[in-house]
């Protein structure tokens, strides 16, 4: 049996695989069916983030030629997942982790530790718990930064952090160097990530000075309690 | 050099000889194009490691986007590199062990185009932004189908002659056969489970498995299967104990697969089934020392080679540093060392030390063995170059591999201890300077390789005549069953 073909080709090659796959994926699998994914709907149903209006206001013109629908929900939505795209394609991911573990006081540097909910979505599939730090987790990062920062970071980051070896997104900016529908979109998924928390942002203070915040405007809604 | 082995083709009807049974020309196309990505890769993890000194020639273009370039470096690596190269191997050994030819050479030849346009279609796929979220299996979704059904015709092709030979089955084929289900298995389940079945946590769960047995369930075996194959035949002698060879397999299938969820330790994967994940990965070291052990027990007696013979060196220098990874991962797979090496370039040392520093130097040493005999040549051009390409390749690897496990400890306290995020960049950047240092070292190592297959190729003999007897029997022995 164990130098036969056929031991070798069921047990090993079969049987062993099907016992891992079910151990190492088909139990964590089976432990969160009951946590449904959250569609892109659910995700934008409580309304748009802070960040993507203020966009729409700092760029009018060039806002609504890239999101004609103006801020919706349905506008957000294509942000979002246009902003994933990129973050996949990009391969941000294999710079910045999306994942709080609650040891060397990661919770003290970034927030609240993940919870296995906050990735029950679509723009988690496949999870971008990430599988190296160069640059800080994200998971938390929404609303940490203001737009402005983010847009000078994303098209020259030396200029806001000068030892980072970030590299420079020029693709993100139209020819005179303001985010094109790209760079607002990757911009959106950022200032996302994390807007979900019942404290969020509570590292952030008032609004900038101008923007009226309509009721719809503002996750309010925790869709968890770490 | 036209060699005939004398008795290979008794009992098999058709096959005279060993040019009956070996296409040649498969195994020298499938090394050429593996040598070819291996410095489209080094290139790539080059450009990558100046965008971390903040040097990087091209910023701010589209195509040369640092992060897709660091996904050619690791894809080119897997999938360009060190499949083409074990392919080429695979047409070399399959046929001898079973005294069978391939199932068809025309469906060799196809395979060997089919992957080219794999590999090719991968690194324009990653540069034009088609990625996809799974580590290692980056490759763009609508290449996925591509990629599985030439690696299920890879399959058909090898197992063909395996299961149509007669008597008991040597090492080397117990690797393959379990190698040739798993590929295919591993890498459907990597490429499309989390994509498109389950998302959240589980896909984290099964993309760890995924990029785990990518190395454990098709690199793994196929390189120690060919070890097998080719460390008995130049040593002349048989491997050291056959029990210790079954406890290896055996230990291997089981435990390997085990090991996936130890990708995400502390994650909000549940803990219980990161423990099993741990407790498993320290039953692969125990593995692992059975077979390194069985291995430097067949090289009793017979150490001198390690001096004369630069294919035993590279196999065995290889199987050290395979020792020391996964001793190393012994170590930084328990809770205590991850709270401080996770995310760490610790990882990315220890990856490099696997992939290169194991399962290149094996490939290069297959290729230091096989290529003049391939090329129709009496010998290397320069044996000198060669050892020019061994000792830089070696010595450079082994400082990256420290210089990055000690960035990883600096980086992983620094972050403990929370250090301002900046900070922990300029700590690190002496750590990644020597690394490019080292990675260029690597590189000029390759140059000497490459000049030497050219000049070889070109001269089809050694430019000196050699001091030391070249010793032709070992490339074609009687091939024993």
């Amino acid at each position: 049996m164990f130098e036969s073909k056929s031991g070798i080709f069921l047990i090993a090659g079969l049987f062993f695989f099907a016992l891992s796959f079910v151990v190492m994926g088909l139990l964590p699998w089976l432990m969160y069916i009951d946590e449904p994914e959250q569609t892109m709907e659910d995700l934008v149903a409580d309304g748009v983030i802070h960040e993507f209006v203020d966009l729409a206001e700092r760029f009018p013109d060039r806002f609504a030629k890239y999101f004609p629908d103006g801020v919706t929900r349905t506008s957000f939505a294509a942000a979002l997942k246009r902003g994933h795209e990129i973050y996949v394609a990009e391969a941000c991911w294999h710079c910045h982790t999306q994942q709080i573990r609650p040891v060397s006081g990661e919770d003290l540097r970034w927030g609240p530790v993940s919870h296995a909910r906050e990735y029950q979505n679509v723009l988690q599939r496949p999870v971008l718990f990430g599988t190296r730090r160069v640059g800080p987790d994200l998971i938390r990062e929404g609303a940490r930064h203001g737009n402005d920062w983010h847009i000078a970071h994303f098209h020259t980051p030396v200029s806001v952090v000068p030892t980072s070896v970030m590299p420079r997104y020029s693709w993100f900016y139209d020819e005179d160097d303001y985010p094109n529908r790209d760079g607002m979109s990757i911009i959106t998924y950022v200032q996302w990530l994390g807007s979900w928390l019942a404290e969020y942002p509570y590292y952030r203070g008032e609004g900038p000075a101008g923007v009226e915040l309509g009721a719809t405007d503002i996750i309010t809604d925790a869709m968890v309690t770490p | 050099m036209t060699t005939v082995s004398p008795a290979i083709g008794e009992g098999v009807s058709g096959i005279s000889s060993v040019r009956d049974l070996v296409n040649e020309k498969l195994v020298l196309w499938h090394f050429m194009a593996s040598l070819t990505y291996v410095m489209i890769a080094m290139l790539a993890g080059f450009l990558y490691a100046l965008q971390l000194q903040q040097l990087y020639p091209f910023p701010g273009i589209e195509l040369f986007s640092p992060g897709r370039w660091r996904m050619v470096h690791t894809n080119g690596v897997a999938y360009g590199f060190i499949a083409n190269a074990f392919l080429g191997a695979l047409h070399w050994a399959v046929p001898r062990l079973t005294l069978r030819r391939v199932l068809s050479v025309k469906l060799s030849w196809f395979i060997f185009a089919a992957w080219q346009v794999v590999v090719l279609s991968t690194v324009v796929g990653l540069l034009t932004g088609y990625a996809q979220a799974v580590e290692w299996g980056e490759t763009p979704i609508f290449i996925d189908p591509l990629a599985v059904v030439g690696l299920i015709l890879v399959a058909i092709n090898f197992l063909t002659p395996i299961l149509k030979s007669e008597g008991p089955m040597y090492v080397t084929l117990w690797y393959f056969i379990a190698a040739f289900v798993w590929t295919v298995l591993v890498y459907a389940m990597g490429n499309y489970i989390p994509q498109f079945f389950v998302g959240g946590v589980a896909s984290g769960a099964i993309a760890g498995l995924f990029i785990h047995d990518l190395v454990g369930l098709f690199v793994t075996p196929l390189g120690w299967g060919l070890m097998y194959y080719f460390v008995p035949i130049i040593l002349k002698k048989p491997i050291w104990s056959h029990g210790l060879s079954l406890v290896g397999f055996w230990g291997l299938a089981f435990f390997y697969p085990l090991n996936g969820i130890h990708h995400f330790l502390y994650s909000p994967i549940p803990m219980f089934l990161q423990y099993g994940a741990v407790i498993a990965t320290i039953a692969v070291e125990l593995v692992v020392t059975t077979v390194v052990v069985n291995f430097f027990m067949t090289l009793r007696h017979r150490g001198d080679a390690l001096r004369t013979n630069l294919a035993i060196r590279w196999f065995y220098i290889g199987m050290v540093f395979y020792f020391m990874t996964c001793l190393q991962c012994a170590f930084q797979v328990s809770l205590t060392f991850q709270k401080i090496i996770h995310f760490t370039d610790w990882v990315v040392g220890h990856s490099h030390l696997v992939m290169f520093g194991v399962f290149g130097f094996w490939i290069l040493g297959m290729m230091v063995h096989l290529l003049p005999r391939l090329l129709g040549a009496t010998g290397w051009y320069r044996s000198s170059w060669n050892e020019w390409h061994f000792w830089l390749t070696g010595i450079s690897m082994l400082v990256m591999f420290f210089d990055l496990m000690i960035a990883g400890l600096v980086q992983g306290f620094m972050w403990k201890d929370l250090a301002v995020w900046e900070a922990t960049l300029t700590a690190s950047a002496p750590f990644w300077l020597i690394r490019t240092f080292s990675g260029v070292a690597i590189i000029v190592g390759q140059f000497f390789f490459i000049s030497n297959i050219l000049m070889t190729a070109v001269y089809k003999r050694p430019a000196e005549p050699s001091t030391e007897p070249v010793d032709t029997s070992a490339i074609d022995p009687v091939v024993a069953t």
